[in-house]
């Protein structure tokens, strides 16, 4: 059996091997060792890999595999959980500017290449480029090392479209002649590092799943175009894996807000204050005392978390307040809501941080018809996803979203700083209910004044 | 299960069948038209829809987990990136290459170190 074809099967094992990973992915108890198998596939595709004729040395690959490990393993083991989106955005950037640098690096080794092989270079550093500096954007913007707000400028659908017809104009160019095109090369990646920054911009903070996802799906895209490149059915397996399950994350995350892509994309929501019918009324506050004596006498509690969750760290407090509620009889339950927080599942991460039982981790459509029966819902951190007037007021921007329906609860309790209109910059009427009591102050503080009364009383 | 295991018999079965597995060294020589492009899309195609068929199947809970571990996986970069590195040849090769290699690395080891932390704490509840 000759060597080639030896690497060869390896790269099928690997293949098979990521899907069975990915498959053993829809069950909590066999995740993990889905993602170990996973691993495996890495693992034996790469060591394969090194035993190419092509590769003559192993000085520069030590260098880089050692880099990349040492950056790799600290990231990992020293990010917050609270922090994943921004390590997420980070981790979509690095894998999309090494299909980048594969793409060029290609057409550094062989400048003369077939029409479809400088084809598919060039798009390869396109989405290899815009996953790159898309990726650093939306890095920014979760860290806040830049503002959440969306930026707009005037002229702004203009030069995107000039950008995108410079892009085409540099691809084909480049496709017909790539043997004299090496500073068209450097001007495709260019543009497309531009392009990256000038697509995420105009996103605001609220809509960073659907952004994450979208380029979780790219830079899967990008490791696809890459193996058209070096002509390798792994890479083009794996990728097509990966771009798929990002496309799937960005399609649920658009329908949770009920937007399409488009609008997420363009229309720099978020960048307008107010909106919908202004509500009248007075909120009612509630002490951490009243609120103990509501809790202390509820069958049922459901809490509904949100970004507020993760930037107060109140996830460890909440998991010890709902054990001493089910230790008082009561029949706790944690409602997500799929865009709550910043990215795809970024509440449950938090949650089973804390020692929370995915068990009691509850979806949206299964919460929602049993809402009536709920005796409280405390919303922690929460506010568009829970907005009745996604419901109820059809001026309102967020009109036809699925929210969960906690104003339906006997008694809503919501642990919020101040009366702020949420991150889509839309007046919330669910503060104004009859059945809603504001529990100000911070979440984590509110929280851990709430189990004292617990343990006091 | 049968959803999964018949599309990926078909894809090994093309992949396989495909000139890169069969006769490594036809993409070589390139003087006629290659077939190439065309059984690599046919494998495009068929990883799609079997892309869809897996992931279609996650729960919300695991959506972030989902995330990076996928992300792990398109690190698979690592591989063309390894030989830019080590083809022994043109110096702006080898550095666009070791560049690569160590994002990559990243990327795979990152990804795939962070998930596992994720999945570790998904726990049942215990009675």
């Amino acid at each position: 059996m000759s060597l080639q074809l030896s690497i060869n099967l390896a790269y099928i094992v690997s293949s098979v091997l990521f899907i069975f990973g990915l498959k053993m992915l829809s069950s909590p108890a066999t995740a993990r060792r889905g993602n170990m198998l996973s691993a495996l596939g890495m693992a034996i595709a790469v060591i394969f890999t090194l035993l190419d004729q092509n590769i003559i040395t192993y000085q520069w690959i030590i260098v880089g595999m050692v880099i990349g490990t040492v950056v790799g393993v600290a990231a990992a083991r020293l990010i917050a959980m609270t922090a994943m989106p921004e390590m997420v955005a980070l981790l979509n950037g690095s894998g999309g500017l090494a299909s980048m640098l594969v793409g060029w690096a290609e057409y550094q080794r062989n400048i003369d290449p077939s029409a479809f092989t400088a084809g598919v270079i060039a798009l390869t550093v396109l989405i290899g480029g815009v996953t790159f500096t898309g990726s650093v954007m939306a890095w920014a913007k979760l860290s806040g090392k830049m503002d959440g707000k969306p930026i707009l400028f005037q002229g702004q659908q203009i030069v995107n479209a000039l950008l995108l017809l410079a892009i085409l104009v540099c691809g084909i160019l480049f496709t017909l002649n790539p043997a004299t095109s090496f500073l068209i090369l450097m001007i495709l990646i260019g543009l497309s590092l531009i392009l990256g920054v000038m697509s995420v911009i105009p996103i605001g903070g609220a809509d960073m799943p659907v952004v994450i996802s979208l380029l979780n799906s790219y830079s899967g895209l990008a490791a696809c175009a890459a193996g058209f490149v070096i002509e390798n059915n792994l890479l083009i397996v794996a990728g097509a894996l990966v771009g798929a399950s990002g496309i799937i994350l960005t399609n649920i995350m658009c329908k949770a807000m009920n937007r399409s892509l488009g609008n997420v994309l363009f229309s720099g929501f978020g960048s307008a204050t107010g909106g919908g019918t202004a509500v009248e009324g007075e909120a009612k506050p509630i002490s951490a005392e009243d609120a103990y004596l509501v809790l202390e006498a509820a069958n049922s509690v459901v809490f509904v978390p949100g970004y507020g969750l993760a930037v107060a760290q109140a996830q460890h407090a909440v998991r010890e307040l709902g054990e001493l509620l089910e230790h008082n009889g009561a029949e706790v339950s944690y409602a997500i809501h799929p865009v709550a927080g910043r990215m795809p599942g970024h509440m449950n991460v938090l949650l089973a941080e804390a020692n929370v039982p995915y068990d009691q981790l509850v979806e949206m459509d299964d919460i929602n018809p049993i809402m009536e029966t709920v005796d409280v819902c405390i919303v922690v951190g929460a506010n568009d996803v829970v907005n009745p007037a996604a419901r109820e007021d059809e001026a309102s921007p967020l009109y036809g979203m699925p929210i969960i329906n906690v104003d339906l609860a006997r008694t809503v309790i919501v642990l919020k700083r101040s009366m702020r209109a949420g991150f889509a910059g839309v007046e919330n009427p669910l503060f104004f209910k009859d059945n809603t009591r504001m529990l100000f102050g911070d979440a984590k503080a509110s929280v851990q004044g709430l189990v004292r009364e617990f343990k006091e009383g | 299960m049968r959803r999964i295991v018949i599309p990926t018999a078909i894809l090994l079965t093309v992949i396989t069948a495909s000139p890169v597995l069969a006769d490594p060294l036809a993409q070589e020589g390139g003087s006629e038209v290659s077939q190439t492009p065309i059984f690599l899309a046919f494998i495009l195609a068929l990883s799609i829809f079997l892309g869809f068929e897996l992931i279609s199947k996650v729960p919300a809970t695991l959506h972030t987990p989902l995330m990076s571990g996928s992300n792990a996986i398109s690190g698979i970069s690592l591989i063309g990136a390894l030989i830019a590195a080590g083809h022994g040849g043109d110096v702006l090769v080898i550095v666009l290459g070791t560049l690569a290699v160590a994002t990559a690395t990243i990327n795979v080891v990152g990804g795939y170190l962070v998930t596992d932390r994720m999945l570790e704490m998904f726990k049942k509840k215990e009675e």
